[in-house]
């Protein structure tokens, strides 16, 4: 009888600790800073700068929530996290969201409970190998020997294509992506096999980058983008509306240049004014200011920019858009309405 | 005449619980015990309710969901087909490989590290200790990493040994290669071998090897007769006869006859396609993480060795040279013996640092348990409490067999007071 009501308390106790994790909103409030998971180090992605600030594609996600929701881009703490250890970090409360090129997978969704709020880069996975090799094609590498970052999709995809095209081969498990560039490129292993974007992103690191190829297939669909976990729905909005609002102001024409001027009065687009909060109460209804998104589009840009920026044909990383020009140019890039 | 009566039946009064010393020390442990209880079970408790509320109920079914991945060194049948319970287990098998191979040779080279560190050249017993005191004041993790990149970097990759002008080339008459791939060594193959035993269909073994440990045990056995026979013999008459040629024969002859009727031959690595194939591949994550391991850990086995051995009081060396046994055999007869029940025990507690400390396996990307378990399986199922609490007991079963074992032969060495 005693156990029974100590037992009761303690569930009471779980159940408050529970009820309390999930207003994340106001929990980045209180804290004054955005936890955000990225990457340990992938250029162009997400990779600290000399003077060790981080920046890349993936932190500029980051940047946009913290700039819609603390209305200061820079109010980021960003914690590194590897391919092992960003979905603890994210269940348990460490970080408020994660920006790390993460596939968005069923069960990721379903069993590891993660709400993926958008694809910020459709990718796919591909080989490099170098030049002296030899091989034109993914299906010369029977017998070849792989290294793979561990605990990705990329390590599943691999033991599908090999298994489908009846192929043997050695994976060499790795890491971290530095460990895998030095064994790639110390011979340890014949090809590296990552996502196309990681691929190129390594390349351009390379001291002779031309003397590498990446392989024409491309073995998986790979959309990658920002996650939060489930249960906090409200919080799960703001970060889908952020990245919503840097693809749609590309597609309005909106810039980090003339997003001050066009918030300053209302214009003649209502879609604009809805978004950029000169008309309507959309912030009120995310819980944000109602100028969140040009908080947000000002913190690096609209989502043209950011590409342009971090990882587009005059960077060193050097990716066309492709898949990931907007839906008016051919792509899949295609933000639902700001009504 | 006076009669004593008895005092007072003392009744039990509650106060006496913290009053009388006689009950007070149990009253604070039970209140201790009671309030550990509690803390623990709110703990445990708290866990499974924030899990339930996260929506992620502890469950063990996905253990027989099919793994997915590769893994590169599997000592028993496995493909990415097969269950993450039987990828835990090839983890297991490849955790116990390095930690087997690295308490032997950990325990090899400690006692003859210990053994020159107390030598009386001057030379040896400096380099010694350079030795221990570079190797056990360096993270285990460093000398790991270290060895790998070694390896990685400083040997030739399998397409060096390709072409006519080859700039590397196989050593040991073309049977051996060594590259930063790993070691390929020659294999034992059967012309007429006799297939494999499956064990209750977990996994196979070769009924060649069977065979060939059956026939070597027996002539271990048979020589250990010839010699107990000669022991007779000398005691008897004070010669001991000549034995040695026997005691090979009974175990070389029918092991060589054996293998011819088994038709024994090796198979040599070669260079095909990407890599060398054939032969026995010891990969560098193997070679690193056991090298490592090992020379890390004889640096504390040359210690406890050389405390043993100083712990022997001196006269036992003199009372030895004076009965005119030779130098040597004094260390092997007399003095390593009586040291061996100072060793033990602390050799114990290295062993398993040794296996505990093989879990930095990921560091060279080593597929041990904590790689497949607590590594992959844990990331692509996403169930951290129950992966991690598994590999948690399996680490705990490991050391606990392996101290047993260890106590075991300590119970068997030691001082047999009467």
């Amino acid at each position: 009888m005693k156990k029974t009501a100590i037992f009761g308390a303690l569930t009471v106790a779980g159940l408050m600790a529970g009820a309390a994790g999930a207003a994340t909103l106001d929990d980045v409030k209180a804290r004054g800073k955005l936890n955000c998971g990225v990457s340990t180090g992938l250029a162009g992605f997400s990779n600290p700068d000399a003077n060790g600030n981080w920046e890349g594609f993936d932190v500029a996600v980051c940047r946009a929530v913290a700039g819609a929701v603390l209305g200061d881009a820079n109010a980021v703490e960003f914690v590194p996290t590897t391919g092992k250890t960003r979905f603890t970090a994210l269940a348990s409360g460490e970080i408020d969201m994660l920006a790390r090129n993460t596939t968005w997978t069923l069960s990721r969704d379903a069993d590891l409970k993660f709400t993926f709020v958008g694809v910020n880069y459709y990718d796919g996975q591909g080989f490099m190998a170098p030049k002296e090799l030899g091989v034109s094609s993914a299906k010369e590498l029977d017998g070849a020997t792989v290294c793979i970052q561990t605990g990705t999709t990329t390590e599943l995809n691999l033991a599908d294509y090999f298994r489908k095209n009846n192929m043997s081969y050695e994976p060499v498990p790795i890491e971290t992506n530095a460990e895998a560039q030095q064994q790639y490129l110390a011979g340890a292993c014949d090809v590296y096999t990552t996502d196309a974007s990681g691929l190129a992103s390594t390349r351009a690191t390379f001291e002779d980058p031309s003397a590498h190829v990446i392989l024409p297939e491309i073995i998986s669909k790979e959309p990658l983008g920002p996650l939060v976990r489930h249960g906090d729905d409200e919080w799960g909005d703001i970060v889908r509306w952020s990245l919503n609002a840097l693809i749609a102001a590309e597609e309005f024409g909106i810039t980090s240049a003339n997003v001050a001027d066009m918030a300053a009065a209302a214009g003649d687009s209502p879609e604009i004014n809805r978004m950029l909060g000169t008309e309507g109460n959309l912030g009120e209804m995310l819980g944000l200011d109602a100028n969140w998104a040009v908080n947000a589009i000002s913190a690096g840009g609209n989502y043209g920019e950011v590409f342009e920026k971090n990882i587009g044909e005059s960077t060193p990383i050097g990716l066309a858009r492709g898949l990931n020009a907007q839906w008016t140019e051919g792509g899949l890039l295609y933000s639902p309405p700001f009504r | 005449m006076t009669t004593l009566t008895d005092p007072p039946a003392e009744s039990f009064k509650l106060s006496m619980l913290i009053y009388d010393t006689r009950y007070r020390s149990i009253t604070f442990q039970t209140i201790a015990l009671i309030a550990f209880l509690l803390l623990i079970g709110w703990l445990i408790n708290n866990t499974a309710q924030n899990l339930v509320d996260l929506g992620k109920e502890p469950s063990f079914g996905f253990m027989n969901e099919p793994a997915g991945y590769d893994i590169n060194q599997r000592l028993i049948e496995y493909n990415s087909q097969s269950s993450h319970l039987r990828a835990a287990f090839v983890g297991l098998l490849n955790t116990l490989l390095v930690a087997v191979l690295g308490c032997i040779t950990a325990t090899v080279v400690g006692v003859i590290v210990g053994v020159l560190r107390l030598s009386g050249n001057w030379l040896v017993a400096r380099l010694m200790t350079v030795y221990v005191e570079m190797f056990r004041n360096v993270p285990v993790l460093m000398w790991i990493v270290l060895a790998m990149a070694i390896l990685i970097e400083g040997l030739p990759s399998p397409r060096d040994f390709r072409g006519e002008d080859a700039v590397a080339s196989m050593s040991v008459f073309d049977s051996v290669a060594v590259t930063n791939r790993g070691v390929y060594v020659p294999e034992p193959l059967f012309a007429r071998g006799l297939g494999d035993v499956s064990v209750g269909g977990l996994f196979e073994i070769s009924l060649d090897l069977i065979a060939i440990l059956v026939v070597l045990g027996g002539g271990l056995f048979v020589s250990n007769l010839i010699k107990k026979r000669a022991d007779v013999t000398q005691n008897a008459t004070g010669v001991r006869p000549r034995t040695w040629h026997l005691r090979t024969g009974v175990i070389v002859v029918p092991l060589l006859i054996l293998l011819v009727i088994l038709g024994f031959h090796l198979g040599y690595p070669e260079l095909s396609g990407f890599n060398f194939s054939g032969g026995i591949h010891l990969r560098n994550s193997l070679i690193a993480l056991w090298l490592a391991l090992s020379l890390y850990t004889a640096a504390f086995i040359a210690e406890i060795v050389r405390a043993g051995i100083m712990a022997i009081s001196k006269g036992q060396t003199e009372a030895a040279a004076a009965l005119g046994i030779r130098p040597r055999r004094i260390m092997s007869l007399v003095i390593l013996p009586q040291a061996l029940r100072v060793i033990i025990p602390p050799l114990i507690s290295q062993y398993l640092n040794l296996t505990k400390n093989s879990s930095l396996a990921i560091a060279v990307g080593y597929m041990d348990i904590t790689g497949t378990l607590m590594g992959i399986t844990l990331n692509q199922t996403g169930r951290e409490l129950e992966t991690v609490l598994l590999g948690m007991l399996i680490y705990l079963s490991i050391s606990l067999i392996i101290s047993s074992a260890m106590n075991w032969y300590n119970s068997r060495v030691k001082l047999v007071e009467r």
